[in-house]
């Protein structure tokens, strides 16, 4: 009886409905190696090699770092995005401070004003000031006033990308400063302790990851975003914009391949920090930690009601600038109504084409970027076996988050460009440009997808393989009709990001594949600011109506799948 | 032994995670409409060894025969069996019809067939009217009923429960223990259920297997496991239980402090160091005559009030000072006049004393 015990170790049936499941996941694996990893390698490659593709070791590093006009932009690129971090996470810490423990009013309004920033592209902040303080500028003589010669450069640079980069720390700030355990602080109350310990003790502890990751996020996001230096930088360089200069003015590749290599260093780190803060904050909260409440405060109410109101007001005007102006006839001369600027751009620059170009990368980034998404995460959460595969997906899924979308748009050209890439025939068309929106975005919606899996009983998928239901079938009844919610989350974040996006695509679009956001910058270099703010405008628009869109059919899909959540 | 061929065998089973190894050599025979409870405290192995007959872990090692085939290697889909997990795991978004014929309709039995299999479902499961509620609609209770419907929906030869009723409400576990005991007998389906509850296994299983740090203890009757353990682990999990240091002084008695017992358990060479295990229960005061065998005078120090019956912690000097746990009924502590600091007489139940070497 016991003659029949195995010796060799045991390995269990791979039952071929898994095995789909396998090869489904594999197939992702390789899309993710093709369009990340790949592209990720080539600039590795250029660096270390010639003008003429010999092997030249570190040659291109050290050249790079014996140029004084390079090292200067190294320099200017750090020392604003160190102004912009120094500025926008205390501002954001306290109006998320105000959102979370004030009982101030109008706070959803307030929440709203400061997060349209996120609809339009970074750069219609820097269009606005141009508008406000340049030198045809509404408040021109402020500028003089306070002794600063002129708004392009430096000046510019920062007063943009505070407010481009203020949503994205605001809701880092909100998330962590809403994680508080109210027990904390009756026990402080309890004990006799003074509002101003209670902050420092308590409050500040708490939300020190939170401030820690806002601060490398909004590091990260200044010194590689491309579009401001690009609008209001004047003769200020930026690495950014030396990157650009340097591969598509000079075509000098390996140059150009450094110079995206020093950029993705602040990148990698902060995302391996925020990786590791966001490990400790959650385990901060426990199941039992009871929500805090704010109390209503007189005073503390009224100045955080101010402070906001000043806020809210001050990114109104920005934004109100560029809307303002590009419905105007002449600046500064003929402040009529005009539609001009619209027809400037829509009609004669071809930005029509632009505009459709724009919608269809956006549909087409929203919809396959969330099927491949969610199925991706669904594969590697739900499925059984291939353990190595899981974990290369999981390692892939997350490594767009660590990678700036100037590094990958450069990459991409590296790779699709080579002739002897089987894939070369993907260059300049539409669906890279697609791809390469998808992969950019990738690990957002990779993760809030991961959230919305997680929440779903893990023995979903055990009851189905006892019931002898093949994984695809529960996939369809079940977890799909319970995250659309998630679902269409995602698809909104890649829908806006693929309209509002510039960084990565600029290197990617062809003369038929041109999208509105590039537009913006090719007719703000024509000496249109007008209509280059009218385009903004235009995709700010988009978004908008593209966000109630999502919300009209949130409402419809609510109805219509998610009955069983209200139903009690 | 020309009995009949077990229905579920497990032989050498082993599971590794890592360097911690979480079941080692397990075996386990299973007689086909049994119900058997795996007990034990968390992290003893049970989950994970129910886990491996579903398939849903794999062994390091050993074979699972169901029903006379190897199903070892066997994905959960190529096995035969049902599950109730402790979170229902209903689909929240289906109703309660669509739930229960969630199996059945993957089969491609027509319509009909599956309403009216359905409809028998909840008729035993005692829930006829919920098939158009969704699992929300329904209170703990009813959801664990509707998740034994789905796991019971297409016959499966055997139904694993692991922890079915741990997230409920006292009186529903109770109530519902008996009941899904009174199905399994009613369906003769072979059941393995997995809990922590020492109560739950002694009222529902035909064979319990305590199981402690990924080692069988014990498997035996509810009344084996409680009357004869085969661990000290076993004797203080189960049921409560007084340990008193003993030395063995002839074969079938013991000295527990100054006085000597006459106990039929302990064997031995004369000196030998043990430990005597005594139920509450199995410590007895009325009737009890001075001068009678294995008696002892005793002082009571602390009564813990239950109910019908109460725990009184009495201490025997002569047992040297070692604190005893006696469970005597209320009406006779009122009829004796007993309260803390009296005193009374007890006597220890020779049968009833287990030993283990200290």
């Amino acid at each position: 009886m016991s003659a029949v015990l195995a010796a060799a170790p045991l390995r269990q049936r791979v039952h071929w409905s898994d095995r789909v499941g396998h090869v489904l996941l594999g197939a992702i694996a390789v899309g993710l190696l093709a369009f990340l990893a790949g592209p990720l390698l080539a600039i590795l490659l250029q660096s270390v090699e010639g003008k003429q593709g010999e092997f030249v070791g570190l040659e291109n590093f050290t050249a790079y770092f014996a140029t004084p006009a390079l090292l200067d932009s190294l320099w200017n690129s750090v020392w604003t995005s160190l102004a912009v971090t120094a500025i926008v996470v205390p501002a954001a810490f306290t109006f998320a401070y105000a959102l979370a423990r004030s009982c101030m009013p109008w706070k959803s309004a307030f929440r709203t004003v400061t997060l349209t920033p996120l609809l339009a592209p970074s750069l219609l902040s820097a269009i606005s000031f141009i508008y406000w303080f340049g030198n045809q500028g509404a408040l021109k003589h402020w500028l003089t006033a306070l002794g600063i010669e002129q708004i392009y450069g430096a000046p510019g640079i920062i007063l943009s990308q505070i407010f481009s980069v203020f949503p994205h720390a605001l809701m880092i700030m909100v998330t962590a400063l809403s994680l508080a355990d109210a027990r904390l602080y009756e026990a402080a109350d309890a004990l006799g302790t003074s509002a101003a310990r209670k902050f420092f003790t308590i409050t500040l502890p708490g939300a020190k990851y939170g401030l820690a990751s806002a601060a490398m996020v909004t590091f990260t996001l200044v010194i590689t975003d491309f579009g401001i230096p690009k609008v209001i930088g004047g003769n200020f360089n930026v690495l950014s914009t030396d990157v650009f200069k340097l591969v598509i003015g000079q075509q000098d590749f390996p140059k150009g391949a450094v110079v995206a290599l020093v950029l993705l260093a602040p990148a990698l780190l902060t995302f391996v920090v925020d990786r590791i803060v966001q490990r400790r904050q959650t385990s901060m909260l426990t199941a039992r930690a009871v929500p805090y409440a704010p109390k209503p405060s007189r005073g503390f109410d009224a100045l955080m009601t101010a402070y906001c109101a000043v806020v809210a007001l001050l990114m109104f005007a920005v934004l109100g600038m560029a809307v303002f102006a590009s419905f105007v006839k002449f600046w500064p001369y003929d402040l009529s109504f005009s539609l001009r600027h619209y027809v400037l751009g829509i009609v004669d620059n071809e930005a029509r084409l632009a505009l459709t170009n724009s919608l269809k990368l956006a549909l087409g980034t929203a919809i396959a970027g969330t099927a491949v998404v969610f199925a991706g995460a669904y594969l590697m959460e739900k499925t059984r076996g291939a353990g190595w595969l899981r974990s290369a997906v999981q390692l892939l899924a997350l490594l767009p988050m660590a990678v700036p979308g100037l590094v990958l748009g450069l990459g991409y050209i590296f790779y699709f460009n080579a002739p002897q890439n089987p894939l070369n025939f993907l260059y300049h068309t539409m669906t890279l440009l697609v791809l390469c929106t998808v992969v950019h975005f990738y690990t957002a919606a990779h993760l809030t997808a991961v959230t919305a899996l997680k929440a779903l009983d893990a023995e979903f998928e055990s009851v189905s393989a006892s019931l002898k239901v093949p994984f695809w079938k529960t996939f369809w009844r079940v977890t799909l009709p319970i995250c659309t919610p998630a679902l269409l989350d995602i698809s909104r974040y890649l829908f806006i990001n693929a309209m509002t996006t510039i960084s990565a695509v600029v290197f990617l679009y062809a003369p038929d594949t041109k999208l509105l956001s590039v537009a913006i910058l090719n007719l703000d270099e024509a000496g249109e600011p007008g209509a280059a703010a009218a385009m903004a405008v235009l995709i700010a628009s988009t978004s908008l109506v593209a966000c109630l869109v999502y919300l009209g059919i949130g409402w419809l899909v609510d109805r219509r799948t998610q009955a069983w959540r209200t139903s009690k | 032994m020309a009995q009949d061929e077990p229905f579920l065998r497990l032989e050498g089973i082993r599971k590794d995670f890592g360097s911690f190894t979480a079941l080692r050599d397990v075996r386990l025979e299973v007689a086909p409409g049994e119900f058997v409870c795996f007990l034990g405290p968390s992290g003893c192995g049970k989950t994970t060894l129910i886990r491996i007959i579903a398939g849903l872990e794999a062994q390091s090692a050993g074979t699972i025969y169901q029903g006379g085939r190897d199903i070892s290697a066997l994905p959960p889909a190529l096995r035969d069996y049902g599950i109730v997990f402790q979170s229902y795991a209903l689909f929240p978004n289906l109703d309660v019809f669509d739930n229960i014929a969630y199996g059945l309709v993957n089969r491609r039995s027509d319509r009909a067939a599956v309403q009216a299999r359905v409809k028998e479902l909840l008729a035993l499961v005692g829930l006829p009217d919920s098939a158009a509620k969704y699992p929300s609609q329904l209170s703990g209770g009813q959801q664990q009923r509707i998740a034994l419907a789905r796991a019971l929906a297409t016959s499966p030869g055997l139904l694993l429960l692991d922890e079915p009723l741990s997230a409920l409400d006292a009186i529903v576990r109770v109530h519902l223990r008996q009941e899904i005991r009174a199905l399994q007998q009613r369906l003769g389906v072979t059941t393995i259920m997995v809990t922590h509850d020492q109560e739950e296994a002694l009222s529902m299983a035909d064979r319990i297997v305590v199981m402690n740090h990924g080692v069988i203890d014990q498997i035996g009757s509810a009344l084996d496991v409680y009357r004869e353990p085969a661990t000290p682990f076993v004797a203080d999990f189960v049921g409560k239980v007084n340990m008193l240091s003993a030395t063995v002084e002839a074969p079938g008695r013991v000295r527990i402090g100054s006085l000597s017992f006459a106990c039929a358990a302990a064997e031995g060479a004369a000196g030998r160091g043990v430990r005597v295990y005594v139920r509450p229960e199995d410590i007895v005061a009325a009737a009890v005559e001075a001068g009678s065998g294995n008696t002892f005078e005793a002082c009571i120090e602390k009564i813990e009030f239950l109910g019908a019956y109460c725990l009184v912690r009495v201490a025997g000097r002569d047992l040297g000072e070692q604190p005893l746990t006696v469970s005597l009924s209320l009406n006779f502590l009122t009829g004796q006049r007993l309260a803390a600091g009296g005193s009374l007489r007890l006597r220890m139940l020779a049968e009833r004393m287990r030993v283990f070497a200290a």
